[in-house]
């Protein structure tokens, strides 16, 4: 896969488990990018300066208490009002089959539930790293068809 | 290269800032070249007692917690305070997991997040326990009007001393109990310290501690540099180390070491970015070349 690519995961809102998190951040890790982790229960806006300050690419997000309606758009509207229109986002957790499309519609490319095999996030992260107008402000309605 | 990215994150761009420091940190513009187009001449001089501090010590003995309570005292003082918080890369795969944000919280307070940056930075190619491209990406902070930079290094042992390649002040962070007199008697880091910080004194054996070394540093030559005691679980000491530790004076115990460190790591450098390194390596895996033919072919004697 491609060189190492700077990649934020992120736990927004009220939420403590961070297994699933952890996870991906070690599996991105081990395929050679540079992960930075936010710890838990971030603010919207403090995972967006956090996208900006360390010049992230990619931001995953990860919720698994139910918020994500709320959360996740927002994430994706202060990117794109704070000018950071071409970080591609994804998202994972539990999130309800007829949650996702309104989640795709704000911007998430990707949503990657419980049994997804790690190598088909990095596969999404090859393919989305590749692709030009990916980003969380960009008109591409492109998603990744998850299997999970 | 992109004059306007370069003019927007010297004019306060935050977002601008972050992209130069990738551009910095990937090699393709060089601090020379930033220099040339905005007109710079050499570092500025200026009245300050330090421009980059390195924080060092290992792990576990408290680095990044410390730095979340001292960059808040610095930042309510008004100073623009950058963090360049270093994490290890894989030598396997090249990946890195940094995750000295997370106990980072004082770039969340409304009040001081515009005067405080953190960047989280992987070693990547470099062997020490701060790359030295950290270097170049200082001087930039610099010009962008970051008044001090902040340096977290790898956690590190007792002779892991490449931070003084790249940072004006080294501060070494210990921990209570940090084994029997003779350790503080040992060579290593803590001779090129410009101030020793014992942390978690909460703890039973810190004082101890901080007194052994005190005695270590006084059996030595010239000026014996401040040894500190701190909690940062209870916020005990730190005003009083943040004060001194922004008015820390160079030892100057260390200029030679500091040269040495220097010269290593720019040769380091030169043998990493050698377009025939991936096939040398190679080689010396399966055996078809002894070390010193590596040597011979990477330009060393």
């Amino acid at each position: 896969m491609g060189q190492n690519l700077r990649i934020v995961i992120a736990k927004p809102g009220l939420d403590g488990h961070d297994r699933g998190a952890k996870v991906v951040a070690r599996t991105l890790r081990d395929a050679g990018h540079e992960v930075i982790y936010t710890g838990l229960r971030r603010t919207a806006m403090q995972i967006v300066e956090t996208v900006r300050d360390e010049d992230a690419k990619f931001l995953g997000l990860s919720s698994l208490s139910g918020a994500h309606n709320h959360l996740f758009p927002r994430v994706c509207q202060l990117l794109i009002e704070e000018g950071l229109t071409d970080v591609i986002v994804f998202g994972g957790g539990i999130i309800p089959e007829d949650d996702r499309s309104a989640l795709h519609e704000s911007g998430i490319r990707a949503i990657f539930g419980p049994g997804t095999p790690t190598n088909e996030i990095l596969e999404f992260i090859d393919t989305a790293s590749k692709m030009t107008d990916v980003g969380v402000g960009a008109e591409n309605k492109w998603q990744w068809e998850s299997t999970a | 290269m992109d004059l306007n990215l370069i003019n927007e994150a010297v004019d306060g761009s935050r977002r601008s800032l972050a992209r130069t420091l990738s551009l910095i940190e990937n090699g393709e513009i060089s601090i020379e070249q930033i220099r040339q187009v905005l007109n710079i001449e050499g570092n500025p001089s200026d009245s300050k007692s330090w421009n980059s501090l390195a924080i060092t010590g290992a792990p576990g003995v408290g680095k990044s917690c410390l730095i979340d309570k001292l960059l808040s005292i610095w930042a309510n003082s008004g100073l623009k305070i950058a963090l360049l918080a270093i994490d290890p890369s894989s030598p396997r795969t090249g990946g890195a997991l940094l995750g000295d944000r997370v106990r980072i919280t004082s770039v969340d307070d409304e009040a001081l997040k515009d005067k405080i940056y953190i960047r989280s930075i992987a070693t990547r190619k470099s062997s020490g326990n701060v790359p030295l491209i950290v270097a170049d990406m200082i001087e930039f902070l610099h010009i962008a009007k970051w008044d001090r930079v902040i340096v977290e290094t790898v956690g590190s042992g007792q002779s892991e001393v490449r931070c003084a390649a790249i940072a004006d002040r080294i501060v070494v962070i210990e921990g209570p109990a940090r084994g029997d007199g003779v350790q503080a008697e040992k060579a290593g880091l803590l001779e090129l310290a410009d101030a020793v910080i014992v942390n978690k004194s909460d703890l039973s054996g810190a004082e101890k501690h901080a007194e052994e070394l005190q005695e270590s540093f006084e059996l030595g030559l010239g000026d014996a540099p401040p040894v500190l005691l701190t909690s940062a679980l209870n916020e005990t000491g730190i005003a009083e180390a943040a004060h001194v530790l922004l008015n820390l004076a160079d030892s100057g115990r260390s200029v030679r070491a500091r040269w040495r460190e220097r010269l290593l790591a720019h040769y380091e450098r030169k043998i990493l970015d050698a377009p025939d390194l991936d096939k040398i390596l190679s080689s010396l895996a399966i055996g078809s070349i002894s070390i010193d033919e590596a040597i011979s072919i990477l330009g060393g004697q």
